[in-house]
């Protein structure tokens, strides 16, 4: 796919609405920023998907390891939920 | 001052004429682009010039009121009635020729579309409004394309040069007009080609520097095609675009 000289893979973020965040929503590639946003008009937005995008350079964005799943996601606190605590009945409703 | 139906109708037809073309030009391309992402561009900007031409074929279609349809005026004409620019029916030489020939009719037809948001006839004032969004989104998208060319490898650089070097010719029959121009802008509806011309000029020298590409000069410049007077390129274009609905009339899916 990335037949063009110095083609790079971006991230693609948009916004669907005013007050909303952005989304990650696929990736493009491109030879600059530039090309990457019009890309990602093109490819993601042609639809009145959005109202603003982002794009960022994949390299750019670091990310957790697959392999430190369990030791990052996989302890499960359930103390840590609002659902976890009884609440007295003199509290009443909250 | 009035203005007679067959000079506006004519009129609309090199609006339409220069869209319908273009699109057939750019859907030629369709699966056949450098990436998935250019593919799906120049498949937009192509459905962009088709959804122009449609809305201008439809309302010469009624400014005409002889019952010719969309279809008619777009599958039923014959090379010698197609009023489009030289310009537009060039080929898809390579990758450098599709966006320079995008980037000068870009250039061209976003202040051509400003300055017809402000026609006098509501109708075209309308479309104009619709597609002047549009024509500043291709023209982004030409301007940074010729200058990644032009400014980037050699290879990229001699071939857009080449490009440049070989479509200018052309350049010059967009601001061609038909007969009776003048009875148009009198009354309004037209817009006067003069600072169009600027306009597009200046944008086309600008993008040209940041390029690093030239404009050839003292080229023999070839028109016409606003009468009918093509080269050979368009009658193969409308060869392939046209068989369907002469060959099976009314046909519909």
């Amino acid at each position: 796919m990335a037949d063009i000289v110095g083609s790079q893979l971006w991230e693609v973020f948009v916004r669907a609405a005013r007050g909303l965040n952005h989304i990650h929503v696929g990736s493009v590639h491109a030879t600059d920023a530039d090309g990457a946003a019009q890309a990602a008009r093109d490819v993601y937005t042609r639809r009145s998907e959005g109202v603003s995008l982002w794009v960022v350079r994949s390299t750019d964005i670091h990310a957790s390891d697959p392999d430190d799943h369990d030791d990052w996601f996989g302890d499960a606190h359930p103390y840590r939920h609002p659902t976890f605590y009884e609440i007295p009945d003199e509290v009443g409703h909250m | 001052m009035s203005v007679t139906t067959g000079t506006l109708v004519e009129y609309l037809l090199c609006l339409a004429d220069d869209n319908m073309v273009l699109a057939q030009r750019l859907g030629e391309l369709a699966a056949r682009m450098p990436d998935l992402e250019e593919d799906i561009a120049v498949a937009n900007v192509g459905l962009d010039h088709l959804g122009q031409a449609r809305s201008l074929y439809a309302y010469a279609g009624e400014v005409e009121g002889t019952g010719r349809t969309e279809d008619d005026l777009a599958l039923g004409r014959s090379e010698r009635d197609f009023r489009n620019a030289v310009l537009i029916e060039q080929p898809n030489t390579d990758f450098a020729h599709v966006l320079v020939r995008q980037l000068l009719v870009d250039a061209y037809q976003v202040p051509l579309y400003d300055a017809l948001t402000g026609s006098t006839d509501p109708t075209l004032a309308g479309i104009a409004a619709k597609a002047v969004k549009e024509a500043r989104y291709h023209l982004r998208r030409s301007s940074t394309w010729v200058i990644r060319l032009g400014d980037g490898t050699e290879e990229s650089h001699d071939r857009c040069q080449a490009a440049v070097d070989h479509l200018w010719r052309y350049a010059e029959d967009l601001f061609a007009v038909p007969p009776g121009f003048e009875q148009l802008v009198a009354a309004g509806v037209a817009t006067p080609m003069d600072p169009v011309r600027v306009a597009a000029t200046n944008s086309v020298h600008d993008v040209m520097a940041s390029a690093t590409l030239t404009l050839p000069a003292d080229l023999a410049l070839r028109t016409g095609g606003r009468e009918g007077m093509h080269t050979e390129h368009l009658g193969h274009l409308l060869t392939e675009m046209q068989w369907l609905h002469r060959s099976h009339p009314g046909a519909t899916w």
